[in-house]
């Protein structure tokens, strides 16, 4: 074996900026897809930790820190950062090396970041990014000047070229050469007239180094003069929205389809190898059905990250939180509440992992309870059987199809109710000065698709986790309550009335008579926990017909069996119920604690229950 | 670029709270916070202290970039109550509603102090 190149040790760095400067899109050229997406121990904030091998040879973990403005730690993810940088932080190594990253174009915020950072005691080296842009608009920055007074390399980079990184890597190799030695953090929070001291000197820094040209070419007003335009800012908002909603619900239906073939396909080979029992009915209606009821919505969500995460590289997203937070802010809601909000629409469980881009922690609470109300897609089946065997296919008022009316009028009744809710939250729990709404609007920039393509594939896989451990569990209770106990000897009906599902559904039904629930609604309700959609399965179960459960013959048993009354009864019971266990289960992983998500199911049953009784009993009232 | 003279001894005129602007308006930021402001309005209106909230405003906004001394602009107004605003501090925008820019008094440039 010939050992002629000696192993150099490996090095940790940590990228740190603030938010919008790019420092993850060079994270990604600096690890390309070599990245671990995990959470930091205790707090729902993503740890990414990526490797790469420098020119000479050096191993490199790089993490990429949340963006932030100051050290001061007012968020989970700012306090990440800081605890990081300060060595505080359990079970992690304190950084050998910091790479301060900045947006060329807008030096001045993270010149005070830098100012800052200097009292870490860790060498740093400062990479001003997207240099390209700065360029394009005439910006000059004298980096040797710059470099000279801060004490501390300064490179450019591009980190949306191929070789815009070569610098940095260069440099990194350079400083570890010469020897990296930390010293103690003699950091301390900085109080106001610090940060304005520290503001000072950087205007200064960037008065003697950075030079803006007269007539800047700069894309950013112009595209904000359309795209936030008072009211053509909010129509072309709508307008992208209803582009998005019509791709992902067009789009996705074929792959749709194929999961939940796969699924069926799945299941019926298993349960044609495995003898018929326990064990063969635990994987094909428990694991395989279950686990198959909730990753059929994937194809929605890989399509609408998509689009966010497009939106979100493109700048658009901070715009879109500037035009909603009049709207969303009237219910004590944030602006940045409205892409978690956007999101459930397709499923609440991606919704309720995207607050986390909300700092304050009420405003985050507020949208995670309120964002099962926004009408998931799993409730489409649910509608699409209770409307096309009641409402009857016709037209009112000349143009207006009744059951679309009737669809159209139960996404409204959700989006009404989550802001009634978020009102309620605001004036009644979090009483109070409502937290500021101050944003950076990022420039503009052209989206990398391979970036784009990189954060779609991680959010699928904190999903198909997600379906693997919470939902994957739920399943399993679900279908142990549905199981046992096993029907007595000469059973004549089906297996779920004898159940624990069964004995539950059969102990509720008084209580649910006053909404017009019958015993067999009651028992469907119960595996319908697993998934809103599984409920229609259910149905079918309880009704005994078998075959395709999605097909004509409930629909026609149904109308048959309910009164026009319980059925709207079931639709209102629809819009408000806590009828899925995997988001519940997300709220307490996103919340940690047990608290958050018994309050969600508490005030939706109550809601539920109301709005079902009121359905019902006026349904009666009228002579339905 | 010279700090701004903000003594507190006299009232300066002619300045006007950020969240006050009308889309247009330009000029340089003269102090920030509202406890800066009970001691500089002429009017009454901003004298209000309200302790933690406004020591951690004050912060938030100076961290962002609003501190004695920047340019300010106003350019773009939300569509309802023309709230929030999105304003030019130096060489980066940013949104915020006008409740937390009346924490931000501005010496308008002259002829720039936007739409009436």
């Amino acid at each position: 074996m010939n050992v002629s190149v000696p192993t150099l040790p490996s090095l940790r760095l940590a990228l740190v900026g603030n938010p919008n400067c790019g420092k993850t899109a060079l994270f990604n050229a600096l690890t390309g897809s070599r990245q671990k997406v995990a959470n930091y121990p205790g707090v729902t904030v993503e740890r990414k930790e990526g490797n790469f091998v420098s020119p000479i040879g050096r191993p490199v973990v790089a993490i990429d820190l949340p963006g932030t403005y100051s050290l001061r730690g007012r968020s989970p993810d700012e306090v990440v950062t800081r605890d990081a940088i300060l060595g505080r932080l359990e079970g992690d190594q304190r950084p050998d090396m910091l790479v301060c990253v900045a947006d060329a174009t807008n030096l001045r915020i993270m010149l005070r970041l830098v100012l800052e950072l200097r009292n870490a005691g860790i060498p740093m080296l400062l990479a001003l990014n997207m240099m390209d842009i700065a360029r394009y608009r005439g910006i000059t920055i004298d980096v040797d000047g710059l470099s000279a007074e801060l004490g501390i390399p300064v490179i450019t980079t591009v980190a949306v070229s191929p070789d815009g990184t070569q610098a940095l890597l260069q440099q990194i190799d350079a400083m570890a050469n010469a020897g990296l030695a930390s010293t103690e953090p003699h950091w301390h929070a900085l109080d106001a007239s610090e940060v304005r001291d520290a503001h000072h000197l950087a205007d200064r820094l960037v008065d003697r180094f950075v030079s803006h040209p007269a007539n800047d070419r700069d894309w950013t007003r112009r595209i904000d003069r359309i795209l936030l335009n008072p009211a053509g800012g909010l129509l072309i908002l709508l307008a992208v929205l209803f582009l998005v909603f019509q791709a992902v619900f067009s789009w996705a239906t074929l792959p749709m389809e194929w999961i939940s073939a796969g699924f069926d396909w799945l299941a019926q080979t298993v349960s044609a190898i495995l003898p018929a029992g326990l064990l063969s009915s635990l994987i094909t209606d428990g694991v395989i059905t279950g686990v198959g009821s909730v990753l059929v919505f994937l194809p929605q969500i890989i399509i609408l990250f998509f689009f966010i995460i497009l939106l979100e590289d493109f700048g658009y997203m901070a715009r879109a939180a500037f035009l909603m937070d009049r709207i969303v802010g009237g219910a004590g809601l944030h602006g940045r509440s409205f892409i978690p909000l956007l999101s459930s629409f397709a499923c609440a469980i991606p919704g309720i992992m995207a607050t986390r881009v909300i700092e304050n922690r009420r405003q985050r609470l507020a949208t995670i309870m309120v964002a099962p109300l926004m009408t998931c897609s799993a409730r489409i089946p649910v509608y699409t059987l209770i409307i096309s065997a009641f409402i009857p296919n016709r037209q009112v008022w000349g143009m207006v199809n009744l059951q679309g009316l009737v669809m159209f009028s139960l996404y409204a009744a959700g989006i009404v109710s989550a802001f009634a809710v978020a009102l309620v939250f605001r004036t009644f729990v979090w009483r109070g000065k409502s937290e500021p709404f101050i944003m950076e609007l990022p420039g503009y920039k052209r989206p990398l698709v391979r970036s784009v393509l990189l954060g779609v594939v991680q959010r699928a896989i904190i999903f198909l986790k997600r379906a693997g451990t919470i939902i994957l569990s739920m399943m399993i209770l679900i279908w142990f309550l549905s199981t046992f106990p096993a029907p007595p000897e000469g059973a004549t009906g089906p297996a779920i009335h004898y159940s624990f599902a069964g004995i539950i559904g059969h102990a509720l039904q008084p209580l649910l008579a006053p909404i017009g629930f019958n015993w067999q609604i009651a028992v469907a309700l119960i595996p319908g926990l697993a998934a809103r959609e599984v409920a229609v399965g259910a149905l079918a179960t309880v009704y005994a017909i078998g075959g395709d459960a999605s097909g004509s013959a409930l629909s026609q048993t149904l109308s048959a069996q309910w009164s026009l009354a319980t059925a709207l009864s079931l639709l209102a019971w629809y819009v408000f119920a806590p009828q899925c266990a995997s988001t519940l289960g997300v709220v307490r992983r996103e919340t940690n604690s047990w608290r958050w998500p018994v309050a969600m199911f508490v005030y939706m049953m109550v809601l539920a229950y109301i709005a079902s009784f009121v359905v019902y009993q006026s349904a009666i009232a009228l002579g339905g | 670029m010279a700090p701004i003279e903000n003594t507190a001894a006299g009232p300066i005129t002619g300045v006007i709270r950020l969240g006050d602007g009308a889309r247009g308006l330009r000029g340089l930021v003269v102090a920030v916070g509202f406890s800066a402001l009970s001691n500089l309005a002429t009017d009454g209106k901003a004298k209000r202290n309200d302790g933690e909230f406004d020591a951690e405003l004050e912060r938030r906004l100076l961290e962002i970039g609003f501190v004695e001394g920047a340019h300010v602009e106003i350019l773009h107004e939300g569509l309802f109550g023309r709230d929030p605003i999105a304003v030019k501090v130096d060489t980066m925008r940013v949104a915020l509603r006008r409740h937390e820019a009346n924490a931000i008094l501005v010496q308008p440039e002259p002829g720039r102090v936007g739409r009436p």
